[in-house]
């Protein structure tokens, strides 16, 4: 049994049989030569947010807020307070005459929404009793407000004070929320998209929320909401469909649906499909840098161009299970973290002009507007797209020892990801940390006068 | 001793007849019988006993070796570190007198209260002029001047460390412990003692069980009554304080004078390399142990023996010749058995002050019999020092007495001598086995785990040797067995003659010099100079073909038996295998561990031909797991592979021996070397599931099955280290050889990190490209290392910068993580 764990070359033979991908551990790309475990945490780190250039913030299941310094993992602060899980969590920065304040926004799972002050660890500000618990935060940095959405969608001032909120949703309440312009805000509830406006006086309290449309193009509940630029924003389903929309009169701009299939042999081709299950096909996040929407869909990867509305790139089986985040770096990178605890990153390179994309499984794609929803799905298209890239995977982080539930990328100070395994790990570049050191131990011998 | 304490009485203004204590200089004195051959360092000193002549006993400590040049040659630290002893000693001795002559105080002023009540009472009833009456007062007058002398006593004792602070040359004795110290505080220091007044209260508030007692104008004769013992003498606390220290100067006098220079120089440089130490040096914690003497050693011309007591001549033999002369001790065996009970059965002292004055004839009795020369104790001996009180163990005179032929004949009959007793004589250059001093020489192997009981077995017993060359693989057979033929003959060849000239031929005295020579490239002045970096010499050059390093090796291996007391011998020998519990956790892991770690990295090295694989992960920071189902086998060879990891640790916290539970990422960070329990069961597979899982950051040494998986090794640094067709015969001598060649590894580690210009821009214009290049440049072309090579390095570099920034702590700062991304490979036998 241990044979093939200890079979070196062929046990990698093996291990990559399994799994469509498998780098191996040869990885000149990956710049990641350094890790520093962040304990703390008693139960699934869920949420991570950047506080400024080095800090962060960490929340889970445990109820527990923990500042983290990204460069020294040291833990700075313990915010305390929650005694149930923490749903959402948001930065919440503000300029106060000349110096600028950094705040978190915490809701929970018991009814309260909590104002820290990352500097002293105080609760600032608390409102409990709310009548449901919120689980998406959203700062209007434009108007100085907040919203948090639970089955009512709240907006609140600075100082904690209830501005405005809509009627209750009985089901399953707001799961994410998105600022359009013009003051509208997006809201996913299950199938649909519902845009408010925010009609704002000039004193804050006369402030109201209006129900303008309500978009029910999607099939199954919203998954993932998220802005692309000013003029788009897009969604994701259950069922895998992707569709962008016009910020300014909420159209729909592209429909995609996702459709991982298995390359198959004929006779079994209806036994494999109805045996497919909805939830590979799911979207369970969204990421974009402004040009491109990267869509996690199960356990794979779909990369659409909003301007070109093409598909830039895919790969079905980028993970071993599902993808939980994903994120667009520029020069053509992008990292996304799995169940299946690990981090990839990947890099868009030109297909290569032997290889047929459907190597790596068949990819069906439908593209359709609004009409031709209807049009029959027998029709395969050969993926002929041009300009058609390829996900190359240049590296692989593997540390935890549970689902990757989240990662933050400081630039320079490295990549944090929390895990189901309550863990926090610091991805460094081990080049950078080591010339870092060599400047600081120079420093440090300027003050010293030598050794 | 030359001390005239009849005089003790001048100072005091005439006719007053106070009498004076002496505050008296400790003497120094070499004593030698070159036809029995052995010679003592000698230390006299004089400890205050309120029941001798004057108050004083004179006693010595000494320190006998057969080796005349040791005791010459290191007279001075052998002095510094006597004096303290001696002062400790003294220390104490003046707390006890001190507490003595209060006691008598209070005896006296209940003695006079008593005879004030009989005199009134006498008076009363017989009349002022009675005869008895008379005798009452006189005897009143008489207790009254004895007050007043006794508290002219107090008050001299008291104020002596206040006059002795003028002095320069005082040196106070200070606790060196800290948790001794408030120990000490509590039953308030001695300067707090003598300083105030007030402290007498204090005294008796410490003990109030002291009930004051009539005394006897005629008390029983003097000769009845029994000597103090030492510790009777001395305060308890500082009485062991001085135990101690003398156990502790036996300790580091052991070994030869080439051995004794070594480590001085040793401990001069390892000193200088503050920054490097911690990475392969467990000198951090050797310090605390030795901080005593490290502390007497500073203040010798920088540590280094000097030119002149290098050369074989005495600095000054003339200071203390004179002495020699002048005192008459003959230095016989039986000198300290006599001696001791000796003084016991015939010295008279004074029991008794009081009677002293009243009865001049006793007094004018006593001073004719006292006979100062022959009654000086010696509790000086490396025996006595455990055995300390009037039994002295006739063993160490004994062993005394063996004429050199049969100590040079066999090593076998000095080490058990060794275990034994310690005595000094045993670890002269004579004890040097010829043989030793050629490492290519092809003699035996020595199991130096084997204890001392064992040891004739070696020779005689073929079974004993077997089972070790068995264990180190068939290869090796056919050499061993040629060794064990061998092994005989080359005992016969040994002789006194050639050992002799081993010593006289210069090489013991290169051996300190070679290293003052090469002092300069350990100094921690690095010039940036181009220049500069040839003189770091370049990887390859064999540096143990420069140094005569065979005579180190038989240093160390010699000293390895002197160093490794009689107990831990034993405590190997009741276990199964030799090397077996080498650590265990929560004791500091001495230079002694290594060392018999030593002799089982010297076998893995030749049993694996992978073992420089291995070795390159430990120093380049990947951890090792070694899996194994014999829990036994893998702790062994842990212990085996822990002298390769770079900063072990001061308790070898880097290093998990035996490990039955899956290991998380997190323990990746704390452990490089772990041994890991392969079991067969559900437990066993989640095991292997973090194996798997983790095994970018990790290498596998299947014992099992004699495999390792770990990235290939293309360097040449290593090559060095574990070379498995190596000459090196012996654990110790392999892991100084280890030793040395990391230790050339952090000094150039050392360069690495603290040129400047290899990590900074040189000017403001150059990127962070044309540094990186610089830095490739410099390990590649400088250091002639390859990639391989250039990965241990950096890593090293990596540990210092970390241990520079953050302190030796370990838990203060998390640890960094570092790993590379490189294929593995399966390894097989």
């Amino acid at each position: 049994m241990l044979r093939w764990m200890l079979g070196g070359r062929e046990a990698q033979g093996a291990v990559e049989k399994n799994t469509v991908l498998f780098i191996g551990e040869e990885q000149p790309k990956n710049c990641y030569t350094e890790l520093q475990v962040l304990k703390g945490h008693f139960d699934i780190v869920r949420f991570l947010v950047q506080i400024d250039d080095f800090r962060f913030a960490s929340a889970g299941d445990d109820g527990l807020v923990l500042v983290w310094n990204a460069q020294t993992g040291e833990r700075l602060q313990e915010l305390r307070g929650h005694s149930q899980q923490i749903t959402a969590m948001t930065a919440y920065d503000w300029e106060a005459g000349d110096s600028a304040h950094a705040a978190l926004i915490t809701a929970s799972s018991d009814r309260t929404l909590s104002l820290w002050d990352p500097e002293t660890g105080n609760r600032v500000q608390t409102v409990s009793d709310l009548q449901s618990s919120a689980k998406c935060l959203l700062v209007l940095d434009r108007l100085d407000f907040w919203i948090s959405g639970g089955n009512e969608l709240c907006v609140w001032d600075r100082d904690f004070r209830l501005l405005c909120k809509t009627d209750h949703h009985s089901d399953a309440g707001i799961t994410a929320v998105v600022e359009l312009p013009k003051n509208c805000i997006a809201a996913a509830m299950d199938k649909e998209i519902v845009i408010y406006r925010l009609s704002v006086s000039s004193s804050k309290s006369d402030t109201s929320v209006a129900e303008m449309r309500r978009l029910r193009d999607h099939q199954d509940s919203i998954r993932a909401l998220i802005v692309v630029n000013d003029q788009t924003f897009a969604s994701g389903s259950h069922v895998g469909e992707l569709i962008v929309w016009d910020s300014l009169d909420w159209t729909i701009q592209a429909y995609e649906r996702i459709l991982w299939e298995e390359p198959r042999p004929e006779g079994q081709a209806e036994i494999r499909l109805s045996s497919q299950k909805q939830s590979e096909m799911s979207i369970q996040h969204l990421a974009s840098d402004g040009e491109c929407v990267v869509a996690a869909v199960g356990s794979g990867l779909y990369l659409y161009n909003v301007l070109t509305r093409s598909v830039v790139a895919y790969r079905k089986a980028a993970h071993d299970s599902n993808i939980l985040h994903t994120m667009l770096l520029p020069d053509g990178q992008l990292v996304s973290c799995s169940e299946d605890g690990s981090v990839r990153m990947w890099e868009l390179q030109d297909l290569p002009l032997t290889a047929e994309p459907a190597s790596a499984g068949f990819f069906g794609m439908w593209t359709f507007g609004r009409s031709g929803k209807q049009a029959s799905q027998q029709v395969k298209k050969a993926p002929e797209v041009p300009g058609l890239h390829t996900l190359e995977l240049t590296g692989d982080l593997i540390g935890h020892s549970g689902a990757v539930q989240m990662f933050v990328n400081f630039v320079d100070l490295g990549l944090v990801t929390c895990s189901t395994d309550q863990l926090i790990i610091v991805w460094k570049n081990g080049e950078r940390e080591s010339r870092f050191r060599s400047l600081s131990l120079f420093h440090k011998l300027e003050m010293n006068q030598g050794l | 001793m030359s001390v005239d304490y009849q005089a003790s009485f001048v100072g005091h203004p005439p006719g007053c007849g106070y009498p004076k204590l002496n505050f008296v200089e400790d003497s120094k004195v070499v004593l030698g019988d070159s036809k029995e051959g052995a010679f003592a360092y000698v230390h006299h000193l004089t400890l205050y006993d309120l029941e001798a002549r004057g108050f004083v006993r004179p006693f010595c400590m000494a320190y006998i070796s057969a080796d005349e040049r040791k005791i010459m040659q290191q007279f001075l630290e052998l002095s510094s570190e006597f004096s303290k002893a001696s002062e400790c000693l003294k220390t104490g001795n003046r707390k006890a007198f001190a507490n003595e002559l209060e006691n008598k105080l209070k005896d006296l002023e209940y003695t006079r209260s008593v005879l004030h009540k009989e005199t009134e009472l006498q008076k009363k009833s017989n009349g002022c002029f009675s005869a008895q009456a008379i005798e009452k007062a006189n005897e009143l007058a008489n207790v009254e001047k004895s007050i007043y002398e006794h508290k002219d006593l107090l008050k001299q004792i008291t104020s002596y460390p206040n006059r002795k602070i003028k002095d320069p040359e005082f040196l106070p004795y200070e606790s060196d412990n800290p948790v001794d110290s408030t120990d000490l505080n509590q039953e308030s220091t001695f300067s707090e003692f003598n300083a105030e007044n007030q402290s007498e209260g204090h005294s008796i508030k410490r003990r109030p069980s002291y009930t004051p007692q009539f005394i006897k104008a005629k008390s029983a004769k003097c000769f009845d009554k029994r000597l103090k013992t030492l510790e009777e003498l001395c305060d308890l606390y500082f009485f062991h304080q001085t135990m101690d220290q003398l156990r502790l100067i036996e300790k580091s006098f052991r070994g030869d004078l080439c051995y004794i220079y070594t480590s001085q120089i040793d401990q001069a440089l390892l000193k200088q390399q503050k920054i490097t130490n911690f990475l392969f040096e467990d000198s951090e914690w050797e310090e605390e142990a030795e901080h005593q003497f490290c502390n007497g050693k500073q203040t010798m011309d920088n540590n280094l023996p000097p030119a002149s007591i290098l050369s074989g001549e005495p600095l000054s033999l003339d200071s203390y010749t004179s002495c020699v002369e002048t005192v008459p001790i003959k230095l016989e065996p039986e000198t300290d058995e006599d001696g001791i009970h000796g003084t016991e059965l015939t010295e008279s002292s004074p029991c008794d002050l009081l009677q002293d004055n009243t009865d001049d004839g006793i007094d004018a009795e006593m001073k004719g019999s006292l006979s100062s020369g022959e009654s000086i104790e010696v509790l000086g001996t490396e025996k006595s020092f455990k055995t300390q009180g009037p039994t002295v163990n006739s063993n160490s005179v004994a062993n005394l007495q063996p004429p050199y032929p049969e100590v040079v004949r066999s090593r076998i009959v000095t080490r058990r001598a060794y275990s034994e007793d310690s005595i000094e004589i045993l670890s002269t250059c004579e004890s040097i086995v010829p043989e030793d001093l050629r490492p290519s020489y092809p003699s035996a192997i020595y199991e130096e785990e084997l204890p001392a009981e064992n040891c004739t077995d070696v020779v005689h017993n073929p079974d004993k040797l077997d089972e070790c060359i068995y264990e180190s693989g068939t290869n090796l057979q056919v050499e061993s067995s040629f060794c064990i033929g061998n092994e005989d003959h080359t005992y016969k060849e040994s002789s006194p003659e050639l050992a002799q000239e081993c010593c006289a031929n210069g090489v013991m005295k290169e051996e300190p010099q070679s290293g003052l020579q090469g002092d300069p490239t350990l100094q921690v002045d690095f010039s940036l100079d181009q220049a500069a970096f040839p003189d770091a010499s370049p990887a390859g050059l064999p540096l143990d073909e420069l140094n005569p390093n065979c005579l180190s090796e038989d240093i160390s291996r010699m000293n390895f038996d002197d160093l490794s007391d009689s107990t831990s011998f034993m405590s190997t020998s009741t276990s199964s295998d030799g090397t077996y519990s080498p650590f265990l956790y929560g004791n500091p892991i001495t230079v002694k561990h290594k060392k018999k770690a030593g002799q089982s990295a010297l076998r893995f090295i030749r049993q694996y031909p992978f073992a420089q694989q291995a070795i390159f992960c430990l120093l380049s920071g990947r951890a090792l797991v070694v899996l194994g189902a014999d829990e036994g086998t893998v702790r062994k060879l842990v212990n085996a592979l822990s002298i390769y990891v770079p900063k072990l640790g001061k308790h070898g916290e880097s290093v998990k021996q035996w490990l039955s539970s899956p290991f998380q990422l997190t323990d990746l960070q704390n452990w490089k070397l772990i041994g890991l329990h392969r079991v067969a069961s559900p437990a066993g597979s989640s095991m292997l599931h973090s194996l798997n899982r983790y095994s970018r950051y990790i290498s596998i040494l299947d014992i099992d099955q004699k495999t390792l998986r770990c990235p290939p090794y293309k360097g040449s640094v290593i090559g060095q280290m574990a070379d498995h067709r190596t000459q090196i015969k012996r654990g110790s001598t392999y892991f100084l050889h280890v030793q040395s060649l990391q230790t050339q590894l952090s000094s150039k580690a050392f360069l690495y990190t603290f040129c400047h210009h290899l990590h900074l821009p040189i000017s403001v214009d150059e990127d962070q490209d044309a540094v990186a290049s610089r830095r490739t440049n410099f390990l590649h072309h400088h250091l002639g290392y390859s990639e391989d090579d250039c990965r241990i390095v950096q890593f090293l570099s990596e540990l210092i910068k970390h241990h520079c920034l953050h302190g030796p702590g370990m838990g203060v700062t998390l640890p960094v993580f570092r790993f590379n991304y490189t294929t593995s490979f399966l390894y097989k036998i």
